[in-house]
């Protein structure tokens, strides 16, 4: 039997299923709360530390720990709002996004919460890493110039046995992704389109495939990410979050 | 090399769980793990090829290219650097003919930084294939170089006698000291084997954690969680089959007390685990250490045979009907965040180090997703000595709230570094007298390793205990004469650079920018602004998913708090503004690719 | 009380920005009304005559003589904004800093394939006057201080009229979901 609990999200009450995750119970509930990692139906890493609530005045990656009933959970404060607009700023320093020529621009996840956020510039000095485009795939072209390392593609895919296709490599500031060498060979166009559905950036593209829609009518040229879950009309929602 | 790989992969059953084994045995034998090798495990254990090489390129100490017959892998930490290691760095160098980081052509030498292998005490120190070399000099660098070259085994090219206590066993040999200067009840040589156990299986599990609880031991690896609770919570979980995982990865740079237990008490740590395993109610437990202490593996596993042969393990434990429990010794590969108790667990799964997002706790879910505790090698032994003698007899020791002893771990400016067990509520002063540093010339004490606190001297009348100063153990100390902020804020915030595991955001990226602030500011390049920037995004590692990220910026913000004049000192007071650009320094190198002279 | 002095310049940018500032249309009118120009390519003025209140910087620093002009606005300009993705981050011109400088350099004068033609003796430009080419595209603030930054490829013309009558008339920038954009 699914056990009902309330609990609150920034004082709103909420109602959710027992073990639901935090993310999945808000969104449920019409609250946004800004993740970059998280991928609905792929089990969560905590791994952009962007959706960070507080539980208890701790902090508590959303996407990862489930609610439970009494449960008040901070979200839409300025702390946590600042908090989220440096880590999103981390991400433009890290790597190379050069916006104007990227596949992804507008339908970007980062590039819309850098948007929503209203980030003007990021605040640290950019690292200009060298990074390596890696297009020995038949398929599909890597760009670690614009990985975010959110892990979405190698918790997502992995093929019939079960293997993982795509593979952290290395480890601190050094991580990049890889491909599998043999297993990528074979990847299905069906998989390497969800591959790059599942990117939250322009890292994992399928060759010759971009800039097919005009600038004004992406996912994100009008409306902010997150619009689309404030504006679900939940009954027992009593007031919008999130801006 | 194939037909090797294969025994080795038939070895470990063709088990997924025992890729660090697998990797470990391929990587003693040939210096390297081959593209070929990682194409026959992934086929073998069925996994793919990226898979296998994740968790090869996670540790320090696999490596896809070959890594020399001889791989010297010399400490880089703050206080190796505080004994001379530069001098020998150089001379290997010198004689070798390469630089760090690189092999010689014909493959004989590579020589490596990694950093603290827990010699604090009796640096420089290096590894050379997995044997330990302490207290080197250039002098010794040469010899080294010339056995090499001459063609000697690493055994047999050691000169000095061998170090103290079961360092000179048959199966150590090792020139490693244990330094032990101060002992109390966990160091007290005179305890019977076995006598703990045999008074436990007496007792119901329940009546052992009572037992435990009512002594207030807390944790000793650092996060100092009540013991008796953790046990609780794990023996009350959901049932399947339970594990005990004792925590041997000793990384914080500094400690090495564990090192100590290991080589002089390793009787009492498995009698630890025995009964932990008792009162949890698991079936084996694993001891997780450090790849730097391979050197202890043979005598180890000696001393685990041994106890099989008495019953302490095995089936029917002394007799105990029912109460089977055995020990295994998993080793790691070189990557701080695995002391993590998480990151630990997933390692001993054959993984990446990488820690898991908590809740679910590892006493819910950890080894093979079953309920696990995971505790420090200090905590398990401090445990055979409060059953031995009770709860009420451990509160004795240390303060109301910081019951018992601790082992420190003391290196750096003083007299007599080792290891001391002292009661907690030690000041740091009266730390200092005792160990040979005399106060007054003593700028600063790095309490806890890099992730602790770096204190000066008006904190030196504070003690040590969890409601004060709390501390894994290690503790560093730094003279006068020590520039705190090149030598030791730089270095330890580069060591949690290359540490982390990399998978959260803040903790990838944000260190490196402190570290580069740092470095604008120590190049008398920066301004007040910087500091408070520096303060105030070191706050932003709070997000991080575990306490190596969490504590990663401690270095430069418990320096800027203690020490905030060394970087008044180095700013520049009459700017307000200065983004650190250097126009003669960006078209150098323009200059020498166009082959012109600077019009600027 | 005199009109607000303006000054504009591309550095390492391609004058889309200046065109999307020319967008504004027929409001560039009005603020002729408001502002006066100094320096600027729309009036063909070379160089800075006077201290100015705001200047608009497109594109990022190259080399050495966008330094220099930056250097110059700066100390000239009470208000110094970068206009546009170039100035802000190095926009598409650093797409180089993720190569060494060298390749770079021997890609486009002695191995490219567009080379021959136009270059036989593979020489690298050497006249001493010449500006001489940056480690990397730097972004504006990483050199001089800036006060307010832009966004977009190009920023959209609403944005930068936006932000100039902010500035003007010391109101909060108005900002519509819109018009902050990367590209
Ligand atoms: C980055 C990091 C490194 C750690 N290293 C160690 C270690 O080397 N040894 C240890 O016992 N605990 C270490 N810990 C603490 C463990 O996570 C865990 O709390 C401890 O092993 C639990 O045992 P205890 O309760 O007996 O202290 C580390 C924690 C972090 C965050
Ligand atoms: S991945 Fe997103 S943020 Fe990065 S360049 Fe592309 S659109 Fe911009
Ligand atoms: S390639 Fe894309 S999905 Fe995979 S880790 Fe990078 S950003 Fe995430
Ligand atoms: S804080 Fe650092 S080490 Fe810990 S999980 Fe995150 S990235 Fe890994």
């Amino acid at each position: 039997m699914n056990q009902i609990i309330k609990f609150t999200i920034d004082d709103v009450e909420c109602v959710a299923t027992k073990g639901q995750y935090i993310i999945d119970a808000a969104r449920e509930n019409g609250i946004f709360i800004a993740s970059l990692c998280n991928y609905p139906g792929v089990k969560p890493k905590g791994s952009c530390r962007v959706c960070s609530v507080k539980v208890n005045g701790r902090l508590m990656t959303a996407c990862t720990t489930p609610v439970s009933q009494g449960m008040a959970i901070e979200n839409h404060t300025d702390e946590l709002n600042e908090l989220r607009k440096k880590i999103i700023e981390l991400f433009f320093v890290e790597g190379n996004h050069f916006c104007p020529s990227c596949e992804k621009g507008g339908t970007c996840e980062l590039q819309a919460l850098a948007y929503r956020f209203k980030i003007m510039s990021p605040r640290y000095p950019y690292f200009f890493p060298q990074r390596e485009v890696d297009a020995t795939n038949p398929k599909l072209i890597k760009d670690q110039n614009r990985c975010i390392l959110c892990k979405r593609c190698i918790r997502a895919i992995h093929d019939e046995k079960g293997r993982t296709i795509f593979a952290y490599k290395r480890r601190s500031n050094r991580v990049e992704i890889s491909i599998d060498p043999k297993l990528g060979r074979e990847l299905t166009d069906e998989v390497a389109l969800k591959a790059m559905d599942v990117c939250p950036v322009g890292a994992l593209l399928i060759r010759e495939k971009g800039f097919d829609t005009p600038i004004g009518e992406r996912k994100y040229d009008k409306n902010p990410i997150g619009s689309d879950i404030e504006h679900l009309q939940i009954p027992y929602s009593k007031t919008k979050s999130n801006e | 090399m194939k037909s090797f790989t294969q025994k080795v992969i038939d070895k470990y059953n063709r088990d997924k769980t025992r890729l660090m084994d697998i990797l470990i045995s391929i990587q003693s034998e040939f210096g390297y793990i081959s593209q070929e090798s990682v194409s026959q495990i992934a086929h073998e254990l069925h996994m793919s090829e990226v898979d296998v090489e994740q968790t090869i390129s996670f540790y320090h100490f696999f490596s896809m290219k070959p890594t020399g017959k001889f791989s010297i892998y010399l400490n880089n930490s703050v206080v190796a650097n505080m004994m001379g290691r530069k001098e020998v760095a150089e001379t290997f160098e010198e004689e070798v003919g390469i630089k760090f980081g690189n092999i010689t052509a014909d493959g004989l030498i590579g020589l490596y930084d990694t950093a603290c292998i827990g010699m604090n005490d009796q640096e420089p120190a290096a590894i050379i294939n997995n044997h330990i070399f302490t207290k080197l000099t250039p002098f010794r660098a040469k010899e080294i170089i010339r056995d090499i070259k001459e063609g000697k085994k690493v055994q047999d090219m050691f000169t000095a006698s061998f170090g103290d206590g079961a360092n000179r066993d048959d199966l150590v040999k090792s020139v490693v000291s244990n330094n032990i200067r101060k002992i109390g009840p966990i160091l007290d040589p005179q305890y019977k084997i076995g006598d703990a156990i045999k008074k436990i299986i007496k007792l119901t599990p329940e009546e052992v954690i009572t037992e435990i609880k009512s002594s207030n031991i807390r944790g000793r690896g650092g996060a100092g969680f009540p013991t008796g609770l953790k046990w609780e919570f794990c023996r009350n979980a959901s049932d399947g089959i339970k594990y005990l995982l004792c925590n041997a990865d000793e990384g914080e740079p500094g400690t090495f007390k564990d090192r100590v237990i290991l080589t002089e008490l390793p009787r009492l740590l498995f009698e630890g685990m025995v009964i932990a395993g008792y009162a949890i109610g698991a079936v084996e437990g694993i001891l997780y250490i450090r790849h730097e202490y391979k050197y202890l593996e043979e005598y180890l596993e000696n001393i685990l045979k041994v106890a099989r042969e008495k019953n302490y393990l095995g089936i029917d434990i002394m007799g105990k009907k029912g109460f089977n429990f055995d020990i295994r010794i998993q080793f790691g590969a070189g990557a701080y965040v695995c002391g993590e108790e998480s990151a630990l667990i997933e390692s001993a799964e054959g993984k990446r180090g990488e820690p898991r997002d908590r809740p679910p706790f590892p006493v819910e879910k950890g080894y093979l997703d079953q309920p696990t505790v995971v505790n420090n090698v200090e905590t398990l032994c401090a445990a055979v000595k409060v059953m031995l003698h009770g709860g009420e007899w451990y509160r004795s020791f240390g303060t109301p709230e910081s019951t018992g002893t601790k082992l420190l771990s003391v290196s750096g400016d003083c007299r007599f570094p080792g290891v001391y067990e002292v009661e907690w509520g030690f000041s740091v002063n009266s730390i200092l007298d005792m160990v040979g540093a005399v106060p007054r010339n003593v700028q600063a004490v790095q309490v806890g390793g890099p992730s602790g606190s770096l204190i000066g001297s008006n904190d030196f009348d504070r003690i040590l205990g969890y409601e004060d100063l709390a501390t894994g153990g290690s503790l560093i100390i730094f003279d006068k004469t020590r520039d705190l902020l090149s030598d030791v804020v730089l270095n330890f915030t580069e060591f949690f650079i290359d540490e982390s595991c990399g998978s959260c955001s803040t903790c990838r990226i944000l260190p490196s920018i402190l570290k580069n602030k740092l470095e604008k500011i120590l190049d008398a390049r920066g301004v007040k602004n910087d500091i408070a920037e520096m303060e105030e995004w070191g706050k932003i590692l709070k997000a991080s998913r575990c306490g190596l990220g969490q504590t990663a910026a401690n270095p430069i913000l418990t320096s800027i708090k203690n020490f905030r004049h060394l970087y008044e000192d180095k700013i520049q007071k009459t700017k307000d503004f200065d983004s650190g650009f250097d126009l003669w320094r960006a078209v150098k190198e323009g200059c020498e690719v166009t082959g012109r002279v600077p019009n600027i | 009380m005199s009109k607000p002095i303006v000054a504009t310049t591309s550095l390492a940018g391609c004058f889309g920005c200046h065109m999307s500032f020319l967008d504004i249309d027929e409001r560039i009118l009005e603020l002729m009304q408001l502002v006066e120009f100094d320096k600027s390519p729309i009036n063909d003025i070379k160089k800075i005559s006077r201290k100015c209140d705001i200047g608009l910087i497109e594109g990022g620093c190259c080399n050495s003589e966008n330094v220099h002009v930056l250097k110059e606005f700066r100390e000239n300009c009470k208000i110094l904004i970068s206009v546009g993705e170039c100035a802000i981050m190095g926009g598409l011109p650093a797409m180089r800093n993720g190569i060494p400088l060298s390749e770079c350099l021997e890609e486009a004068y002695q191995n490219g394939l567009t080379v021959k033609e136009s270059n036989d003796a593979r020489i690298f430009p050497n006249d001493p006057e010449l500006p001489i080419i940056l480690d990397k595209v730097y972004p504006c603030h990483e050199i001089v201080k800036i006060d307010y930054l832009l966004p977009g490829c190009p920023p959209r013309a609403d944005l930068i009229w936006e932000a100039l009558i902010a500035i003007i008339t010391g109101n909060q920038i108005k900002m519509p979901y819109e018009v902050l954009k990367y590209d």
